[in-house]
């Protein structure tokens, strides 16, 4: 079996002109949303995944673009060509999120109304909302039912919103590295960076882009702190220890350890890349995202309505969505007797651990996706 | 894979000829999951398996089955009172450590409980421990030094053990080697014991 890059790939954009009505109480009367696909629809366009991302990815999943060889989808190492998720076999979708910055209508593009960028104006979106805007594009695109809905931490919760909003849309989600809600302790940490990026005096209530500035410096803690939370203490340690940038301490508040560099390193590329507005409004979707909330706190009873099977795989070295937040999600689909497996992967990554390539956990996606009839 | 030999394990027949059909099972230990897909494809059944190891947990997802990797000597606690129609042991009660804890699970998520286990009294090992060695057979397929099995008992072992635990035999049915049913001396004629049980308060 070949496993292959799906190659050189292009995203797409769709305009809805018809309005969309927040979860928040907000209305967008008209957005577009940028996506890219690999594989073929078949004729019964049944062979369709959709694959949601996380916090600071996109809909670029797999392959590279054309002028940019050094840009690979985020997911590459798990879709393509007789790869885990074959698209060979499926016809694969990745579409940025309402809201963010690589495309989709969000915070930095132009409300119509005024002439000028949305900026903070622009509402707060959900996971829900995300699901709705999502479940157009498909509807666009000939996808009656997806063959699977899956993505890893909040794309892994987008693939559970969808179960339970779109049971009739969705045969199998694979939830990764996820949780059926946010604890305190993820919240404060979203709050943090929130308040990094706020407090900064170049914010300027979000509207920063007609000031023609970016509240970098309250981006970069924002990322840095983000980072921290993707990586175990082991794989902090293994990776940079308390090894000197230089052979010696410096005595003041420049750089001394291999750590803080990587961190400023991080924080630097993610604010050349990131759009703070969205930053914001992504964690407080996180923040929000709460399926049981509507019935009444009963996660089994926000499962019952679901039609779909379910892989659920968490890392052990995960403390931000730990094993434990995965076996709440299990333990709800199991009283609802939904047809269930779980893996719980042994990882020293931490966190990110679903993004890496790990021969048991990509095994498990593969056996997992050839049980899916197309 | 070879499901034709697995699935042709006569205690799998003996275990769906208990079962009711549609019932709603947890296989402790499922392995690749050979026993849950047997019942499915003859009794209809529906359920989960629970397995620890990598390789059977994929193993069990390749056969099709719901598998849940977790380590059932926590317990479990993941699972509500009387949530199965059955909950199953086969071939891993000798090598579970809290023997007792788990059999008290067994019955407080599941209605019944079927248990099977190699009989360390079946005259084949008694011959070889009475040779001097320790039994190795097709129900004992392992040497001292790599064996899973940490309990050794019999038969009887084990009805002393379900008198003393408020377990009630529904059912039990002994196999020899071949796989045929043993009703003369079944401690002694009989290398693989099924049972069937609940709660005497049941």
């Amino acid at each position: 079996m070949s496993q292959g890059s799906v190659g050189i790939v292009k995203p797409e954009m769709m305009q809805f002109d018809e309005p969309i009505e927040l979860k928040g109480g907000a209305r967008i009367d008209g957005y577009q949303l940028a996506y890219e696909s690999y594989g073929e629809l078949n004729a019964e366009r049944n062979n369709a995944i959709l694959v949601c991302h996380a916090l600071n990815a996109s809909h670029h999943v797999a392959g590279i673009y054309a002028d940019q060889a050094e840009n690979v989808g985020w997911w590459d190492n798990l879709i393509g060509p007789g790869k885990p998720v074959d698209t060979d076999r499926f016809f694969v979708l990745g579409v940025n999120n309402l809201g963010g910055c690589h495309g989709s209508t969000g915070p930095s593009s132009v409300d119509p109304r005024t002439g000028k960028p949305w900026g903070g104006d622009f509402p707060v979106v959900t996971v829900e909302d995300w699901v709705s805007v999502q479940a157009r594009l498909a509807t666009r695109l000939g996808i009656d039912q997806f063959a699977a809905v899956m993505g890893g931490s909040l794309g892994g919760m987008q693939a559970l919103q969808w179960t339970i909003d779109q049971p009739e849309r969705v045969r199998n989600a694979l939830v990764i590295a996820a949780a059926p809600k946010l604890s305190a302790q993820n919240i404060a940490f979203n709050e943090v960076a929130r308040t990094a990026i706020t407090s900064d005096p170049e914010f300027h209530g979000g509207n920063y882009y007609e000031h023609g500035v970016v509240p970098r410096r309250g981006l970069r803690i924002a990322r840095m702190i983000g980072h921290i939370t993707y990586l175990s203490d082991d794989a902090m340690d293994a990776k940079f220890g308390r090894n000197l940038r230089e052979d010696v301490l410096k005595f003041n508040f420049d750089i001394d350890f291999q750590i803080e560099s990587y961190l400023r390193y991080q924080g630097d590329k993610f604010a050349d890349t990131f759009d703070a507005n969205t930053y914001l409004r992504i964690t407080k979707a996180l923040d929000y995202f709460d399926p049981a909330a509507t019935f009444g706190g009963d996660l089994t009873a926000a499962m019952k309505n679901s039609k779909a099977d379910y892989l659920v795989v968490s890392f052990t070295s995960d403390w931000r969505f730990s094993p434990e937040r995965s076996h709440e999600l299990v333990k709800a689909m199991v009283e609802s007797r939904l047809n269930v497996s779980y893996a719980e992967i042994e990882a020293p990554h931490g966190h990110d651990a679903f993004l890496m390539d790990d021969a048991i956990y990509h095994n498990l996606i593969r056996a997992y996706l050839e049980r899916v009839s197309t | 894979m070879t499901p034709g030999r697995r699935t042709s394990r006569r205690d799998f027949d003996t275990i769906a000829g208990w079962i009711g059909d549609g019932s709603h099972v947890l296989d402790l230990g499922c392995g690749d999951g050979s026993l849950l897909r047997h019942l499915r494809r003859v009794r209809h059944a529906t359920g989960y398996g629970i397995e620890l190891d990598d390789n059977k947990v994929l193993a069990s997802l390749k056969n099709g089955i719901n598998v849940l990797q977790s380590d059932l000597e926590r317990g479990l606690s993941g699972f509500e009172e009387d949530s199965f129609d059955y909950v199953i042991l086969s071939l891993t009660l000798q090598a579970v450590r809290h023997t007792e804890r788990i059999v008290g699970e067994m019955l407080r998520v599941g209605r019944e409980a079927i248990v099977t286990f190699p009989n360390f009294g079946y005259w084949r090992h008694r011959l070889h421990v009475m040779m001097g060695r320790v039994p190795v057979s097709r129900e004992l397929p392992y040497q001292w030094y790599d064996t899973p099995n940490v309990h050794v008992l019999t038969i009887d072992d084990f009805e002393i053990f379900c008198a003393g635990h408020g377990m009630r035999v529904r059912e039990r049915v002994v196999l020899d080697e071949a796989g045929d049913e043993v009703k003369l001396l079944p401690n002694l004629l009989g290398a693989l014991a099924v049972y069937r049980f609940d709660r005497w308060s049941a």
